[in-house]
């Protein structure tokens, strides 16, 4: 009979092979998995993580929709160290987006290159205003951040909703629920030619430098590292839980706030009912993925990125149903998760015992 | 954490390198049609009838075309990508089918002026892009005929997703052609703020049945409203695709679509070399929206006269928006002898008489 036993100390051998099992786990489970739906497995692999890749304007396409999961995720981990748990990114996403479009709107027309760092501003204040409710809540009433935050979401969705099918509706849009397109003034520029990878890109590394900073080497990270850690060693040394609570999700509504205003001046370049695929909820499991670790998260947004766009490539090279896709999606993340078991734990033999005996 | 992912990075880059390269057909006859979808498909629904209609294309001209489709392509920044690749993979006709890949369709079109474009429901076109849409409300006024006859509280229960004018224009033709066979009838609108969430959708369809309405219709994708009508014994009048199957004894009939025809006329002229970009809004005459079979409950006598204004509808003989129109409040909003023209249809932010409520976020 074999069972788990808690390691003394993180092996550092597993540590090694835990990525290489989860990797072997899910080819070996992709290929099962397309052959029995009548696939080429070793093309449909391909598809999945060679295709998106095969053209500079596939790479481009894999940064630009890694960049605001690595953002997010960066912030959200930021408070996920110190168990604030800000499950709202979305909403202070939607939120942001709406501040920084809101300005790009009542300025439309304008030449100035103040514009576009001045939505920047927008977005990430409405995005930690977005974040200061639950951060409120939770310090003021004990009301938990899981689930204020996640409620906000859709508060914020519908914000937004009525505004692009009210107010801020394109005048000479028939009545359809989207902004004006923005003004160039409103938009980042590309920065790569022949892809859509623009400017924001390089805000998502400088966040990502800052936050490792932030968390590795400043006093304040530290504090939040050891509140999350042991809070009742921290709550002795003096670290107000309540600060921690306001800097978590601060930090965390900042990061999504600015996301949601490289999307609208990046790739969408309007206000439109929806701004984000759920990056808001994606950047979760990034978070996770990346053990909470900004360099981490970079790779995982990078391989959740890659991801979605194999998926589109094996619909169209294989048409392999959208929902197959999913399926191969979900078994790599969980290989990915269940494969750190062996990071802390080992699998020991032990001899039967007999019923009752313990 | 760093050195659990990198070498997951190299081993999968190490093993995918050994992997043959994927060869890309070169677009050469048959002519490559390509289809984007907003959500999954199913055997139901907006998408589900789109994806008939590209079967019925590639059966109609078969071994002249191929086709490609992406489903589930959120409307935002992964619909641009997506529509590039295909007219990248050889697709020279393409059709986009939600209304918000209006802009990504163009900036695509843009940077392929060889390739043609078709964007479903949207109001811009460009050298290489058409547009097309269908007067859904033309069978609304029919399927509003049908639930006049049939309801014994004379109150209508219609769940709808967004205050689009589309939707709004829907909403209307079946309060007038209720109207127009019971003058009593009154329609009850709940708003679910989505396209898709059978479960908002169902409870708007409860709310409805409980506040009196014993016939339901709605304008969302699944088949909740259907069921739920089926479920409480009251009457439905399904949308986008015959739901007789979710409804045996609730689905008096449907207001389908039919987008087959259409496709093959456009596949044609591709292929005939003769595509130009057009404007289309094709109604009950030309195809695009028909009534499904109705359910045996329906009196024979409701049956005839349902399919004789049908028959006025494509001789042109009857409008759904004819004048006199009088809004919800009584103003009047077109005098007799008039028909609201298509700009006027495609601005309407106001209820008929005989609908309750106002339309949300209206001005």
């Amino acid at each position: 009979m074999l069972r788990f036993e808690a390691r003394p100390a993180p092996s550092r051998l597993a540590t090694l092979l835990s990525p290489l099992i989860a990797t072997l786990a899910t080819v070996v489970a992709g290929v099962v998995l397309f052959a029995a739906l009548g696939h080429a497995p070793l093309r449909a692999l391909a598809a999945f993580f060679v295709q998106p890749l095969a053209t500079r304007y596939g790479v481009g396409e894999w940064v630009l929709k890694a960049s605001p999961l690595a953002l997010i995720a960066v912030g959200l981990a930021a408070g996920y160290r110190a168990n604030v748990w800000n499950i709202g990114a979305e909403g202070q996403l939607t939120v942001g987006a709406i501040a920084a479009g809101g300005l790009a709107l009542a300025f439309d027309g304008t030449t100035s290159p103040l514009l576009l760092p001045a939505m920047f501003v927008a977005g990430a204040a409405g995005g930690m205003a977005w974040a200061a409710i639950p951060a409120l809540l939770r310090t003021r009433f004990r009301a938990s951040e899981i689930l204020t935050s996640l409620m906000l979401v859709y508060i914020a969705s519908l914000w937004l909703q009525l505004l692009v099918h009210g107010a801020w509706r394109d005048p000479e849009g028939f009545n359809f629920p989207q902004s004006k397109l923005f003004g160039a003034a409103a938009l980042l520029p590309v920065i790569v030619p022949d892809t859509r990878v623009n400017a924001a890109v390089l805000l998502t590394l400088a966040v990502v430098a800052a936050a490792w900073v932030f968390m590795q080497r400043r006093h304040a990270g530290f504090e939040m590292r050891v509140a999350g850690l042991a809070p009742a060693a921290a709550n002795y040394a003096g670290i107000p839980e309540s600060q921690t609570v306001w800097r978590g999700m601060l930090i965390g509504g900042a990061c999504a706030g600015l996301a949601g205003v490289g999307e609208i001046a990046g790739p969408i370049g309007q206000l439109m009912p929806s701004v984000s695929p759920g990056y808001g909820f994606t950047a979760i499991i990034v978070a996770f993925v990346g053990r909470l670790n900004p360099l981490g998260i970079v790779f995982a947004s990078l391989l959740m990125s890659l991801l979605y766009l194999g998926g589109e490539a094996a619909q169209l090279t294989l048409a392999l149903p959208s929902a197959v896709s999913g399926l191969f999606q979900g078994t790599l993340l969980f290989f990915l998760l269940a494969a750190d078991v062996f990071i802390h734990y080992r699998l020991v033999r032990v001899r039967a015992v007999p019923a009752g005996a313990a | 954490m760093i050195r659990r992912i990198l070498p997951a990075a190299a081993v999968a880059a190490a093993a995918l390198l050994a992997l043959p390269s994927l060869a890309q057909a070169p677009a050469k006859a048959p002519l490559k049609i390509g289809f984007v979808y907003v959500s999954p498909l199913g055997d139901a629904g907006w998408t589900a009838q789109h994806d008939m209609g590209r079967r019925e294309m590639e059966k109609a001209l078969a071994g002249k075309v191929v086709t490609q489709y992406v489903e589930n392509v959120p409307e935002g920044p992964d619909a641009e990508r997506v529509i590039r690749e295909l007219a990248q993979a050889g697709n020279q006709l393409i059709f986009t089918t939600s209304f918000g890949y209006m802009n990504p369709t163009l900036k695509v079109a843009a940077q392929f002026p060889n390739v043609h474009f078709e964007h479903a429901t949207g109001y811009k076109t460009a050298p290489n892009v058409g547009i097309y849409n269908a007067r859904y409300y033309e069978g609304r006024y029919l399927a509003g005929m049908v639930a006049g006859r049939m309801t014994k509280t004379n109150v209508a229960g219609y769940v709808a997703a967004f205050p689009i004018p589309e939707v709004v224009m829907g909403i209307n033709a079946f309060a007038r052609g209720m109207r127009a066979v019971n003058p009593k009838a009154e329609v009850k609108v709940v708003w679910t703020s989505s396209w898709y969430d059978p479960g908002k959708e169902r409870q708007a369809a409860d709310t409805l049945i409980s506040q009196g309405a014993d016939v339901l219709t709605h304008h969302t994708d699944s088949t909740a409203v259907v069921q739920a009508a089926e479920a409480k014994k009251v009457y439905a009048i399904a949308y986008h695709s015959d739901m007789a199957k979710y409804g045996p004894h609730a689905q008096l009939t449907a207001v389908t679509h039919h987008w087959g025809d259409y496709y093959t006329k456009r596949a044609e002229a591709q292929l005939a070399g003769t595509w130009k970009p057009d404007n289309v809004w094709g109604g009950i005459k030309d195809g695009f929206v028909s009534l499904a079979p109705f359910n045996p409950v329906v009196p024979k006598d409701v049956q005839d006269a349902v399919n004789k204004a049908k028959a006025d509808m494509v001789a042109g003989k009857l409008a759904a928006f004819a004048g006199p129109i009088k809004d919800n409040e009584g103003k009047e909003r077109l005098p007799a002898g008039k028909t609201l023209t298509d700009d006027e249809l495609n601005k309407m932010n106001y209820y008929v008489e005989g609908v309750q409520g106002k339309v949300p976020a209206g001005k």
